[in-house]
């Protein structure tokens, strides 16, 4: 293919101009090549996938640059007429660098004939004021297809070049060396100015287009974040075009949503900025989105807002002006009501602030995700930043909470460890605080009987231990391993995530329950074993109760409740799981036995307790059989009521993940319906629901004249 | 956002499972344990096992309640308050004035028995109001002191009941040994004394190691104040089993102690005269004394409490079972209720 597309001699009257278009390709950029020493095959370093591209693009037509040295650059170039590759090397004599203010690049270079050449790459809305009058050539025809390549959600730059004589080389030469040099505060603007100044009069090579591919899977990511009720905001450096592109292929934009666009591109406010008197256009500008703002609002309160989505595209230059203080609750106001958000144009600093202004003005959760240094400042500003690690580098990565390889890794990681994540720290502490409330409040209630004179009924070394191993690792194992539904369960049913969102595991309602259990529990031991075993006789030997034995008996009762409580709170029973609650149990036993036969003066009044007193009295057993079921019934009652007739969400999951579906069909197949209709507004499913009613509108609208 | 990692991941999924190291991955080794997939069980609250529980649990709970209910009433139990008939009428306004004078305590009581009672009949004496279990008082021991001769002045506990003054430890010292139980119950039927067994009525354990053979009470009482009973310092610690009986602290204010046992049998309507001495003194707090004649079951000694807890869960059991029954099969549940999501019950955001 190389050089084909040249056609054979000069035949083609464009080939100068394609020739120079693919050389600038070649090389106005700051990419390093990097060759492969056994196969001799070139690969780039770039700072950006688009730069690579580029070079990729003109290596494959024919423009092979191959070296990089300090201050040139070499290039295999084809040449058609003798169909040999020739070596050029062009000096490198300025880079005049890319920001984001410029939105352009420019290189000066001496070709090997010492011509001076100006090659410049950059945005359409900078490049086309930049060309000489008398090249405009072209210009209708490629500003057409920049329009249709940002329309198809591809990046565009306009490529530019023109020559220097030497005369005017040196003088800017001159001055820009001077402003390179100069340690003013303005430095940057002295070196732009300078920049500015030889970027004109260029002549029109022609138009880029890059795709940004999205990832793999992004779409159904997207629907189902949505799907599980997360509110997605589109925080983008991109334009405007390709920015609602993006939101198009991505499904966070649909045909029938109401798109409310802010933006400055206002003739009124177009025509103040050639005046350039700043403070007009702030103001004028400030006005423009103000008034924005609350015609978008109106809209939506409007008479038709209720029956349509809307969504809402703002720029970074309104932006700018919609986050000051006191306008940026009216714009908060407006995007929640809206489905879907896409701030374009938006720098770093804006994308913090807007995370910023989500997270303090709804008091809800954010998350950040991004992929590259610019998504830095917002990552860091969110509740949780979620880094791509990427071909964009690893800034991104290394400011995050969590770094994932690609995008659609997100619906893993939330929907999946984050609900169990969840889940199972809820569970835990709320078990934590179920059992010390279990133990703490049944030492207090013997307090009462006590005259509080903070004589505890446990022997000193079952106090201490009843943290360290009579209950401490099955609740460990809880937080490590437990699962409420399976994985493929997690992914299946989005609305379950829900549960975090609403905090229904760790609600105060929720961690009442639990407290509320606890003090029962406690009630339960203490005041049932210190009526079971009352002041008469505990066994047939005419042996009556003294404070060793109602400890012991107690003590029995709250280990074995508050670890057959942990079994009754699992949903996942590994072997892990089992073994530990086992092992709790039975050291108390093996304890009750070891600690017993040291000497009486270690041990106190534990000294042959159990042995001795509890093991052979009929009254122990069966009083800790009758409070444990006792300290545990009322749970499982709640549970089972709860599992059937108020069911959450997981629960409803766990019941149709069971299999067991033969009880009550009908029910199941009621939950099922539920659980796969979530309603959405944005995302794929969102936009096949929105033609499914529409058909069905339009078909009603048909049948309508029939009926009446 | 770029292709480039979208098709190496599709190189990753492939190799995974291949098994030849084609690339150099950082794939970790795949175990179920970090991969979170280890076998489990999933127990979930089906209506059949929420029946078949609650079922059980009253199938079990209310034989094991009459059986307890019966033990609980097979044993007989005589009660007797005396710790106020046992001051002359003249002068029960100052009890404890009579109590630490020196007057004559002796004191006649008679108790009949209502059914009759095999042997062997526990005697106990029970004190009401009586915080045994006050920290200070639990302390106030030394177990050391109890077991072994050689650690005689291991008495830092006991306070203030540690020396007695200038002829060095008090042996048992502290609180608990120092308020030893000191009234004595001789009883007799139809003028012929019954013998009360005081053998066996202490813990072996207590026998054997907490209370040391060699040990013998000394300087006992000596402190000034005296507390309660006095100990006969020619027998030693580990035979003196009222002590013994005294010194496991009790843990509720209203507690019994073993006094002996009466190892013949009583007959119905038998009327026991008790000659008893009233020395304690339980008139400064309040406290209550009674005398207690009881016998005693499987279970122990009379206490219904257990046999109808029991009871009364096994009925409860049994009526969730048949509610879960009659709301489960019975179906009153209106069918697709989204009311029933717990979102929508509060107002939702989306």
């Amino acid at each position: 293919m190389k050089g084909l597309w040249m056609g054979t001699g000069s035949t083609n009257p464009k080939l100068a101009s394609l020739k120079n278009f693919f050389r600038l390709l070649a090389i106005c950029h700051t990419a390093i090549p990097d060759v492969d020493e056994e196969t001799g095959k070139i690969s780039y370093e770039a700072e950006s996938p688009d730069e690579a591209a580029f070079v990729i693009a003109a290596r494959e037509i024919g423009f092979e640059f191959y070296k990089r040295t300090q201050t040139s650059v070499a290039v295999r170039e084809y040449d058609p007429k003798t169909g040999r590759k020739v070596e050029r090397v062009y000096t490198v004599l300025n880079v005049l660098e890319f920001n984001s203010a410029r939105k352009r690049m420019s290189v000066i270079v001496r070709n090997e004939e010492g011509k001076l050449l100006l090659l410049c790459k950059g945005a359409d809305s900078v490049m086309f004021e930049r060309l000489a009058k008398s090249s405009r050539g072209f210009e209708e025809e490629t500003k057409n297809h920049v329009n249709d390549y940002a329309d198809s959600g591809l990046r565009t730059l306009i490529l530019a070049y023109r020559e220097l004589d030497e005369e005017e080389y040196k003088i800017f030469n001159h001055k820009f060396t001077e402003a390179k040099n100069s340690v003013n505060a303005d430095r940057e603007a002295l070196i732009d100015d300078m920049a500015e100044k030889v970027e004109r009069n260029l002549i029109l090579l022609g138009a880029t287009a890059v795709e940004d591919k999205l990832q793999e899977g992004v779409p159904a990511c997207i629907d189902k974040l949505a799907q599980a009720g997360i509110k997605m905001w589109v925080l983008t450096g991109d334009k405007m075009e390709t920015a609602i592109n993006i939101g198009f292929s991505c499904c966070l934009l649909r045909q029938g949503m109401k798109q409310i666009i802010i933006n400055l591109e206002t003739p009124d406010i177009l025509s103040l900025e050639k005046t350039g008197n700043k403070d007009a256009i702030a103001k004028a500008s400030k006005d423009s989105v103000l008034r924005q703002i609350t015609d978008g609002k109106a809209l939506i309160t409007g008479p038709s807002g209720t029956a349509e989505t809307f969504a809402l595209i703002i720029d970074g230059k309104s932006l700018a002006y919609a986050l000051e203080d006191d306008m940026k609750h009216l714009l908060l106001e407006l995007a929640m009501s809206c489905a879907s958000v896409i701030c374009c144009r938006s720098s770093p600093k804006q994308k913090a602030l807007v995370t910023r202004l989500v997270k303090s003005g709804t008091k809800k959760t954010t998350l950040a995700i991004g992929d590259g240094a610019n998504d830095v400042g917002m990552l860091q500003e969110a509740d949780i930043g979620v880094g791509i690690s990427g071909v964009e580098g690893m800034q991104a990565a290394m400011a995050s909470d969590v770094a994932i390889a690609q995008f659609r890794y997100l619906e893993r990681l939330l929907f999946v460890h984050g609900h169990w994540c969840y889940r199972r720290l809820s569970s835990m502490i709320c078990y934590f605080f179920y059992k010390n409330i279990a133990f703490g409040f049944s030492i207090w209630l013997y307090e009462a009987y006590t005259s509080f004179s903070a004589q505890s009924v446990y022997n000193d070394w079952f106090l201490s231990f009843y943290n360290v191993f009579f209950t401490a690792l099955p609740v460990a194992a809880l937080g490590i391993f437990e699962q409420d539904v399976s994985a493929a369960s997690c992914l299946k049913y989005p609305l379950l995530y829900q549960e975090g969102m609403k905090n229904l595991l760790f609600g105060w309602r929720r961690v009442l329950h639990w407290l509320g259990n606890g003090f029962y529990t406690a009630i339960v031991v203490f005041f049932f074993c210190s009526t079971a075993l009352q002041h008469q006789a505990f066994n047939p030997d005419g042996k009556t109760v003294g404070m060793d034995v109602l400890g012991g008996t107690m003590y029995t009762c709250i280990v074995w409740a508050v670890n057959l409580q942990m079994a009754m709170t699992v949903c996942y029973f590994t072997k892990i799981q089992r073994g530990l609650i086992i092992y709790c149990l039975c050291m108390l036993y093996l304890f009750f036995l070891a600690f017993g036969s040291l000497s009486p003066s270690m041990s106190t009044t534990a000294y042959k307790l159990f042995a001795e007193a509890l093991a052979p009295a009929a009254s122990y057993w069966f009083t800790v059989i009758f409070v444990i079921i006792a300290a545990l019934l009322p749970f499982f009652a709640y549970s089972a009521i709860e599992t059937r007739f108020f069911p959450m969400y997981h629960q409803m999951i766990q019941r149709l993940e069971s299999g067991r579906h033969d009880d009550d069909p009908e029910y199941c197949d009621m939950m099922r319906q539920k659980l796969l209709q979530p309603p959405t507004s944005v995302g794929f499913s969102a936009r096949l629901a929105a033609r499914a009613n529409k058909l069905r509108r339009k078909n009603k609208n048909q049948n309508q004249p029939q009926y009446s | 956002m770029s292709s480039h990692t979208a098709s190496s991941s599709n190189v990753g999924n492939g190799s995974g499972d291949s098994g030849v190291p084609k690339r150099n991955s950082k794939r970790p080794k795949y175990s179920k344990f970090t991969q979170q997939e280890l076998p489990a069980c999933k127990p979930i609250l089906t209506p059949r096992w929420v029946v078949s529980t609650f079922m059980l649990i009253a199938i079990v709970f209310i034989p094991i309640g009459i059986a307890c209910l019966i033990g609980s009433r097979d044993v007989v139990e005589v009660v007797e308050r005396y710790e106020t008939k046992c001051i002359p009428v003249l002068n029960r306004t100052n009890k404890v004035q009579f109590i630490q004078s020196d007057a004559d305590k002796t004191c006649t009581i008679s108790m009949t028995i209502p059914k009759r009672m095999k042997q062997p009949i526990y005697v106990y004496y029970q004190l009401d109001n009586f915080y045994q279990n006050h920290r200070r008082y639990v302390k106030s021991r030394s177990d050391e002191q109890l077991k072994s001769v050689s650690k005689e002045n291991d008495t830092s506990a006991c306070k203030p009941e540690d020396i007695a003054n200038g002829r060095g430890a008090i042996v048992p010292c502290g609180l608990i040994a120092w308020s030893l139980f000191n009234d004595t119950y001789s009883f007799s039927r139809q003028n012929q004394s019954l013998t009360v067994n005081k053998k066996g009525i202490a813990w072996k354990s207590d026998k054997q190691k907490r209370f040391g053979k060699n040990v013998f009470p000394k300087n006992f009482q000596g402190g000034g104040l005296v507390g309660g009973a006095t100990l006969n310092e020619s027998i030693p610690l580990n035979e003196q089993e009222d002590l013994m009986v005294w010194m496991r602290t009790a843990a509720l204010p209203t507690f019994r102690k073993l006094y002996g046992k009466i190892e013949v049998d009583l007959e119905e309507k038998e009327v026991i005269n008790v000659t008893l001495m009233n020395y304690y003194n339980t008139y400064s707090f309040n406290g209550k004394k009674k005398l207690v004649l009881s016998t005693t079951s499987w279970i122990g000694g009379r206490n219904d409490f257990l046999g109808i807890a029991y009871l009364t869960v096994g009925m409860i059991s049994f009526a969730l079972s048949m509610g879960f029954t009659i709301v489960y099969f019975v179906k009153p549940r209106r069918l697709g209720d989204p009311t029933f999501l717990s979102w929508n019950r509060g107002p939702g955001s989306n």
